[in-house]
């Protein structure tokens, strides 16, 4: 039914090196190669769901073989990725800021798993995987990061501001909170549309204390927008712990007349339960608050170490006991569906694919100078400034 | 490539800026400003220090000269993210100086309502980029308040502070220079300063002054720019422009982190004969109109540069006002060399920014026009 559905919309790039590592494996190995198979799987997520004023979905949840080993690469590609982007910041490649989604992964996988590109998802400026997982190429990501040309604001966004027209992707928008309720009005332009789609507006926990968004949640709720507001709770707002900035850090109820769920952010099968249940109930009976129990390894952007609000002791036990990554291979090696060597293999690829963007994103150009006058206002309006006092200015009209 | 050429010109230190009192009588234009004025000319020993220190001691001063002040912004307990409230928390307490959530329109009406009952209240915005969510509170709530009640209520405790300006990496949202916007506000006033010992005596005289203060800081001056500041508690006159570099063949004006790029223009053009006289504004609104007509009555050429986008900035006001009162004396049309009328860009920056050469090339043609 709709996994099987799931599973063969998902681009194919992912699937196509598993069937070489599987034959590599069957070589060296006696046992039987990596899983591809599509049988249903049900799965139940560690912890049940915390509902408010709704009927919480089921614990179990359905996945297959193939599709784990999709989450298990996917997320994996996501944090060697955001660690590469890690080290060419620090190289000064990439400039201005960067704000790292590594430990978050599965917010976005699970997610992805459960819609289809013709919904739409917004967020706020942390989009790096989330654009990945929109469809956008390793090379478009690194190109963008660098300012180049190839990136997919043709390098005149940079790390904040990644979009997919293509995919439903809204972005990548650098005042916190302001993307919600832009994102309630891609939902009432869907609603008008009568298409069945639905966005999803992410936001965290420190723009969960902006006004902007509670406007935003009465309007939706007033006209029963197919609107989902996922606040990805990392628990941190840049330095800024939870408790020290919101009086109820159940943002989950924060909606008050507004359905909420709660989810373990780190479990990417718990994710894509919950973005299942509320897709088809945001089509039935408006807006519903997700709230992402998960967490950020790195510090709130490149120039923040992390680790001055927060214990390194903290980080590592989420990283031992919660890593989105880690529960997924414990899941795959567990029910027998790959062994250790093939997923390290994968992991090897991975590593080389990254490698790969990376080189051919440094050889992209830096964007050509006239694009500092195009896109101000539609269609070239550009304006080229001359002259010795570079006074004159002249408009070049389309 | 593009972003090499940075603004590497910044390095400049303003240690060695003078001070000129020899221009004509202030300003009739200001209401009331009880605010004396010690000069610092003070043969008080200073100490070197840079931007984000004197504010903070500026900060120091302020809550301990009156109990009833507070500081409170996003991030300001632990120091913020500039480091100007380092060691306020510790000292004067965590009710005088506090953590907001991240919510910039529920700041500055807290504030403004703090401010109602007679406290004084230094709101921070975080970056000016953030400042619009609020920009209704200011406009409408802090800038009327006197004049809807008649008197009766006014925030003048009130004062904004929020880094402001290019830093050569900021992008869109960390870059921004809103001061346009609300020198369009009568019932507030704009003060930027342009160094240390400046932004010490700016500061204290915006907490104190009994109108509503929004205080740009230039963020790229924050650790670059570093003099001697005085140790003491002194205050500097607002509305009062300040003439930095004497000249008789064109008047330039600036504010904030712009000046050192114009003093740098200002030094090349000496090369070439052009003597430039440097008007740094400080108040943008109420503004020092007395200092720069006598100066373009001097000169005969007048030159705003500010990093904002032209159309609009406040180069436009200070165009129309000196035109007004000088246009007989004035020999070239008034230049403006600002930011471009684009968004702040990314990796264009160096391209958008009103940098040393395109002031050089405009100083020369208003010269020879």
């Amino acid at each position: 039914m709709a996994l099987s559905h799931l599973s063969s919309t998902r681009s194919n790039r992912f699937l196509r090196p598993l069937a070489a590592a599987a034959a590599a494996a069957a070589a060296s190995s006696l046992c039987r190669p990596i899983s591809t198979s599509t049988e249903p799987l049900v799965i139940e997520t560690s912890i049940p769901f915390t509902p408010h004023k709704c009927e919480p979905p089921s614990r179990s949840v359905e996945t297959n073989p193939q599709e784990l080993l999709t989450f298990f690469r996917d997320m994996a590609t996501m944090r060697r990725m955001e660690i590469a982007a890690d080290s060419l910041y620090k190289a000064k490649l990439i400039r201005g800021f960067c704000h790292l989604y590594d430990g978050q992964e599965a917010v976005c996988v699970g997610m992805e798993a459960s819609i289809n590109k013709k919904d739409c998802i917004i967020t706020a400026y942390r989009d790096h995987c989330t654009f990945l997982g929109r469809g956008g190429t390793l090379l478009e990501i690194f190109s963008e990061l660098m300012g180049r040309q190839g990136g997919c604001s043709k390098g005149k966004g940079g790390s904040m501001h990644f979009y997919k027209k293509e995919s439903g992707f809204y972005g990548g928008h650098g005042i916190v909170g302001a993307q919600v309720p832009l994102g309630c009005g891609l939902a009432f332009a869907q609603k008008y549309n009568k298409d069945e789609n639905v966005t999803f507006a992410l936001y965290g926990d420190g723009a969960a204390n902006q006004g902007q968004l509670f406007e935003a949640l009465n309007i939706s709720a007033l006209w029963d927008l197919p609107i989902i507001l996922v606040c990805e709770n990392n628990h941190y707002g840049m330095g800024t712990a939870e408790w020290r900035a919101a009086k109820s850090p159940s943002y989950y109820k924060r909606g008050d007349y507004v359905p909420g769920l709660k989810v373990d952010g780190m479990d990417v099968l718990a994710v894509k339960q919950a973005c299942k249940f509320a897709k088809e109930h945001v089509l039935k009976n408006g807006p519903i608050i997700l709230e992402m129990d998960t967490y950020r390894y790195h510090g709130h952007s490149m120039s923040d170490p992390g680790s001055t609000y927060r214990t390194r002791d903290e980080i590592s036990g989420v990283r031992q006991e919660r890593d989105p990554i880690e529960r997924v291979r414990k899941l795959v090696l567990g029910h027998d569906l790959a062994t250790e060597k093939e997923l390290k293999d994968i992991e090897k690829e991975i590593r080389k694919e990254v490698d790969e963007a990376i080189a051919k994103a440094k050889e992209s150009p830096m964007p050509e100078p006239s694009e500092l006058f195009t896109n101000v206002y539609v269609k070239g309006f550009g304006t080229e400034s001359f002259g010795a006092d570079r006074k004159e200015l002249r408009a070049t009209l389309p | 490539m593009a972003s090499v050429l940075g603004r590497y010109g910044r390095k400049w230190s303003l240690g060695c800026v003078s001070y000129h009192k020899n221009y004509l009588p202030r300003f009739s234009t200001v209401a009331h400003s009880a605010v004396p004025s010690e000069p610092i000319q003070q043969q008080q020993a200073g100490r070197s220090m840079n931007l984000y220190s004197a504010i903070n001691q500026a900060l120091h001063i302020a809550l301990e000269s009156d109990s009833r002040s507070y500081v409170f912004g996003e991030d300001v307990g632990f120091g913020g993210v500039f480091r100007c409230t380092t060691g306020l928390a510790e000292r004067f307490g965590k009710h005088r100086v506090f953590n907001t959530p991240l919510c910039e329109q529920g700041i500055v009406g807290f504030a403004i309502g703090l401010a109602a009952m007679d406290n004084r209240a230094v709101a921070e915005i975080q970056f000016a980029d953030y400042i619009f969510p609020a920009f209704d509170q200011i406009v409408n709530e802090a800038a009327k308040f006197r004049y809807r009640s008649g008197g009766q209520f006014n925030c003048g405790g009130l004062t904004i502070r929020a880094p402001y300006g290019a830093v050569g990496h900021g992008g869109h949202y960390h870059s921004q220079s809103p001061e346009a916007f609300f020198c369009h506000v009568p019932g507030i006033k704009v003060v930027i300063p342009r160094s240390p010992s400046q932004a010490k005596g700016l500061l204290l005289s915006s907490i104190r002054d009994q109108n509503p203060v929004v205080f740009f800081e230039p963020k790229w001056l924050y650790r670059l720019s570093v003099e001697e500041v005085p140790e003491h508690d002194y205050m500097l006159p607002l509305s009062e422009a300040e003439v930095i570099r004497e000249g008789s063949d064109i008047t330039l004006v600036g504010w904030g982190a712009q000046l050192s790029i114009m003093e740098q223009a200002c030094i090349e053009a000496e090369k070439e004969g052009i003597s430039c006289e440097l008007i740094d504004l400080k108040t943008l609104i109420p503004w020092d109109k007395e200092t720069v007509e006598a100066s373009v009555s001097k000169t005969g050429r007048l030159l705003v540069s500010h990093e904002a986008p032209i159309t609009g900035g406040f180069g436009a006001e200070i165009s129309a006002s000196i035109v007004e009162r000088c246009f007989l004396r004035l020999e070239a049309p008034v230049s403006r060399v600002c930011g471009l009328d684009t968004p702040f860009p990314l990796v264009f920056e160096p391209f958008y920014m009103p940098n040393k050469n395109k002031i050089l090339d405009a100083i020369r043609s208003t010269v020879n026009y």
